[in-house]
């Protein structure tokens, strides 16, 4: 096909992307310095950020058999870029601010090298519309993450950690690969469309593509870490240094999910019964299982690991529901949660600011926080009820739309669970939330920063803060931009 | 244009509360003071103007005595939908009266982080009027859900430390789960209400007016009338969903206590004379007798376990139980009069169970103990605290002459000519109502001395709280023409509601 300046045009916020890690390796070759190396990655990703207005005149289109740029993967690329452009903030107070003063010991340019990569294989996977790009960009989203994972080396935790992810995430790419490799063989053709057209022409599917389908669930649902592909997730998050750990929470899952739900409304064959009563099978799992398991957690970074494959089962309902307003919930749902972890995050990470040799993850580092830092705790439990789905906070429109769509689609059961979730759930967020407000126990190891929040990282904070409450209190912008963001169909 | 300000007034004073506290620890409290003032002026001044013939009656478009709207999220037809008449303009002044009193008799209690925890108050009875002001199903959720943070916060950790096992966290946390759990079940029947009036008309809109008209299929209406009782029967309590109601009182400080059981319980009265009835009239009869045995269970049960406690608060708390079984029993007897008695009865238990509340914390911080076995001969050691506790333990049993008299007395009248049997069983209420009451008076007041040395009697402020409290409760008693002119059309509503709907369930038969 012919690339025409449109095409450019549309993929510019991924071109750009692209760039940016060419342009910062040179820079640090010519001149190692943390701020500038941090400076050097935000600019390229604003501009990203800008580039997506040109790009969305130019949407929807066809950029290849591989990519679809359209309002859909459009949303979502932004959210990607926000997403890292928030941890890299993080990560730049985490490290500390340059070698000599107290922080991370080691080279800390590199981790924006792979926040960058990791980011363009976000971006590649939001606007997949191929299983091959599919597969591209999600090892370009996840090989990196498996250094990010393991920056902090030198403490056993974070390698460790690294090494399971890389292995375990190794195994879901396996996975995937042959589920994609069984149903080529079915259908003869890996674009999402002529896959959902053979596969639904063929009326009844023959062992080989439900083989196929649900091997390629397996190796999502791992990236994902839905239950019963969770095992790693606690781990991963407690060992990653938490502004990695928001990264894996927050972006890496997402671009998972708009593919699967991109996958999964153009292949219309995929969303037969049996798959159905599959993924409700995993729903129902990752809910029960991520809450009863979050329930006693007393380290927080696990704590949030646990949630966040909860609400992974949340949105599964949506996906599930698969008409009316669901798409819309979904992405709702994913801004909410979004923030809500950055938020949560952010927290854990200002707490270790800077960086000495492990996190401020455990519960009672956070005993009586709110009588030394209270704008940093209103934080941290605007982000727990918007966790918990309470009016005033994003959560709870994600909440809201995700059992409206429920309702819509009569999935009782689901909704059901939904419920049994939540009121689980209510107990380990609020544990967390009375911890910060309980007498301190006068045995500190880590707090934040008495200035957090005149540093770039703590304004970042304070927005998302802002934002979650926004949302929560008037949703209709957001409402309004996930409404006119629908996926496009090629021809 | 006054209805939001009724909502703003409580939560931008919570967090003027909060900020004052730099001004000095007493800031806090006269800033809170002055806001309910203003609370409770306002109401009482829209009471005073209002004409409260208008009220939501079958077959017509709602009517309102004040109403204010503004759109809030368009794409799924949401917009911030206050509304007054007769019902809600009794709440709110109730609310605003046991916020000045919360306020006022927290004025020692609470010595630490004095600012946060008005916050906390504040923001609850700013959450309470949204519930009594909201006829948008979602913004009225929206209120529902988000008042109990603030309970939470000041029960977990303005509370009173209990037993091993009891703790005050337990205490919240138990409270809360209960109270969201329902809530949500509540929000998949409100969204089931939604979705089914969006497939008759193709618009999507949570406005109270529009979803009236919605024609259910009878499976339909009833399970969803389910939905919106499970969330007011926990509230209420009724009684196998109560039990969160005596942890929370007796680990809640005194504020606390006297807004849970004054305002946080009429909230679910409200909710189901507001919504629950008119949204689902044929259900509501059809699952009227269910509701009224459940009543009847709750009086008796209630009033049993009252009997049995030793702790004050607790004592008091299942004492609550058994009088919001009255309420229920009214509110499903489909009698004008009954109806009317359960709003003389709403207002009349939250003053007396709110001062019994205030007596218990008074004798708190004399005793440091609410275990009755350890009082016992209070009577001669102090002054003016135990007759004024009898006064409102006699209140609370029914005497004529008090608020509680007439409430009960309407509901029972009311009942008696449609359900004799249910009034008759609840009757006896009445009688382990003086048992536990005159009980509790006993145990702590009579009976020998532990010690001989005086107890500081009630110094003014405390004097000025329980007084005034007994004065509205004896006009009310004597005079309650008032209260039953306010709200009168909006009974009369409800009661044409669920009697057209007993007819019809007659005739089916």
């Amino acid at each position: 096909m012919q690339l025409t300046t449109q095409h450019f045009i549309a993929l510019l916020p991924l071109l750009i992307t692209c760039t940016t890690p060419v342009v910062v390796m040179l820079g640090i070759a010519w001149k190692r310095n943390h701020s500038q190396t941090f400076m050097l990655s935000t600019i390229g990703l604003n501009l990203a950020l800008l580039s997506i207005i040109p790009a969305s005149k130019a949407a929807p289109l066809e950029v290849t058999q591989l990519l679809m740029i359209d309002n859909y993967s459009l949303l979502y690329m932004s959210l990607i870029l926000v997403t890292t452009l928030a941890c890299m903030t993080l990560c730049h107070a985490y490290l500390g601010d340059k070698a000599g003063l107290p922080g991370y010991p080691g080279n800390r340019e590199e981790i924006y090298l792979l926040f960058l990569l990791a980011s363009a294989g976000g971006e590649v996977l939001v606007s997949a519309q191929h299983l091959a790009s599919l597969f591209i960009g999600l090892e370009l989203l996840s090989i990196p993450v498996y250094g990010m994972v393991a920056y902090a080396f030198f403490n056993k935790r974070s390698l460790e950690a690294g090494i399971k992810y890389m292995v375990l995430s190794a195994v879901g790419s396996a996975f995937l690969l042959f589920g994609m490799a069984l149903l080529y063989a079915d259908s003869g053709s890996l674009s999402f469309i002529s896959l959902g057209k053979s596969l639904s022409g063929s009326g009844v599917h023959g062992t080989l593509v439900q083989i196929g389908v649900g091997l390629m669930l397996i190796g999502l649902g791992f990236k994902l870490s839905m239950v019963p592909f969770h095992l790693w997730t606690p781990d991963v998050y407690e060992g990653a240094p938490a502004p990695v750990a928001a990264f894996l929470a927050t972006a890496s899952k997402v671009a998972v999910f708009v593919v699967l739900l991109r996958l999964y409304q153009i292949s219309p064959a995929m969303a037969d019964g049996w798959l159905n009563h599959l993924l409700s099978l995993i729903a129902v799992g990752s809910i029960i299982f991520g809450n009863l398991l979050a329930l006693m957690q007393s380290n927080l970074k696990r704590l949030l690991g646990y949630s966040s494959i909860a609400h992974f089962g949340y949105l599964l309902i949506a996906l599930i529901a698969s008409k009316g307003m669901a798409v819309e919930a979904v992405g709702v749902y994913l801004v909410s949660y979004v923030l809500t972890s950055l938020g949560a995050f952010g927290v854990i990470t200002l707490m270790s600011t800077p960086f000495s040799g492990r996190d401020a993850d455990a519960l009672y580092e956070y005993r009586g926080l709110f009588w030394r830092r209270p704008y940093l705790t209103a934080v941290l439990t605007l982000m727990m009820l918007s966790l918990a789905g309470i009016p005033l906070t994003a959560g709870f429109i994600g909440k809201f739309y995700v059992i409206a769509t429920g309702v819509e689609s009569e999935l009782w059961w689901l909704i059901g669970v939904l419920i049994l979730g939540s009121a689980i759930g209510v107990f380990y967020y609020l544990r967390v939330m009375v911890t910060l407000y309980l007498i301190e126990p006068h045995l500190r190891r880590h707090d934040a920063p008495l200035n957090w929040g005149q540093r770039t990282s703590g304004i970042m904070l304070m927005l998302v803060a802002f934002l979650a409450f926004l949302l929560g209190v008037y949703p209709q912008p957001l409402l309004d931009l996930v409404h006119h963001s629908s996926l496009a169909l090629a021809g | 244009m006054i209805l939001p300000w009724l909502i703003l007034i409580p939560f931008i004073g919570g967090f003027l509360c909060w900020q004052g506290e730099r001004l000095g620890a007493s800031a806090p409290r006269w800033i809170a003071l002055l806001s309910m003032a203003l609370l409770f002026a306002l109401g009482l001044w829209l009471w005073a103007t209002g004409d409260f013939s208008l009220a939501p009656a079958p077959g017509a478009e709602p009517r309102w005595t004040s109403e204010f709207q503004v759109d809030w999220i368009d794409r799924l037809g949401i917009s911030v939908h206050l509304a007054l008449d007769g019902l809600s303009v009794l709440m709110v002044v109730l609310t605003g009266l046991l916020g000045v009193l919360s306020v006022l008799c927290s004025w020692k209690e609470i010595q630490h982080r004095v600012g946060f925890f008005h916050l906390n108050l504040m923001w609850i009875l700013g959450g309470v009027i949204g519930v009594f002001l909201a006829i948008d199903l979602f913004l009225f959720f929206f209120f529902w859900e988000m008042m109990l943070v603030p309970m939470y916060f000041l029960i977990a950790l303005w509370g009173h430390s209990g037993s091993v096992g009891k703790s005050r966290i337990t205490a919240a946390t138990k409270f809360f789960i209960f109270t969201q759990a329902s809530g949500l079940i509540m929000l998949v029947a409100i969204l089931g209400l939604v979705f089914v009036h969006y497939s008759q008309t193709g618009a999507l809109t949570f406005a109270y007016a529009d979803l009236l008209k919605t024609q259910m299929a009878p499976g339909t209406e009833y399970l969803l009338m389910l939905g919106f009782f499970a969330a007011f029967a926990v509230k209420f309590p009724v009684v196998p969903v109560h039990s969160w109601l005596p942890d929370a009182h007796a680990q809640a400080p005194t504020a606390g206590s006297v807004d849970l059981a004054g305002i946080l319980l009429k909230t679910a009265a409200y909710g189901m004379l507001r919504f629950s009835l008119p949204l689902f009239p044929n259900a509501s009869a059809e699952f009227a007798p269910i509701a009224m045995a459940l009543g009847v269970f709750a009086i008796v049960y209630g009033a049993l376990l009252s009997f049995a406690q030793t702790d004050m608060k607790r004592l008091v708390a299942f004492s609550s139980v058994s009088h919001m079984g009255f309420i229920l029993i009214a509110i499903y007897s489909g009698s004008q009069i009954a109806l009317q008695g359960a709003v003389v009865q709403m207002i009349s238990h939250g003053l007396s169970a709110a001062a019994l509340f205030i007596l218990s914390g008074q004798l708190y911080e004399r005793l440091h103990t609410r275990d009755m076995r350890e009082m016992g001969g209070l009577w001669g050691r102090m002054s003016w605290l135990p007759a004024v506790s009898l006064f409102f333990a006699a209140a609370a049993l029914g005497l004529p002459g008090t608020g509680n008299f007439i409430g009960e007395i309407l509901i029972l009248i009311g009942t008696f000519p449609s359900f004799p049997w249910i009034a008759s069983l609840a009757a006896t209420g009445l009688v382990f109502g003086s048992v536990y009451s005159l009980c509790m008076i006993h145990r702590a007041y009579f009976g020998p001395a532990k010690s001989e040395s005086a107890i500081a009697g009630l110094n003014s402020r405390e004097l000025i709280t329980v007084l005034g409290l007994a004065g509205l409760l004896i006009l009310l008693g004597v005079y309650p023409q008032p209260v039953l002119d306010t709200s009168a059309a909006s009974m009369q509503g409800v009661q044409q509601w669920i009697s057209t709907a007993f007819s019809q369930l007659v005739t089916a038969r």
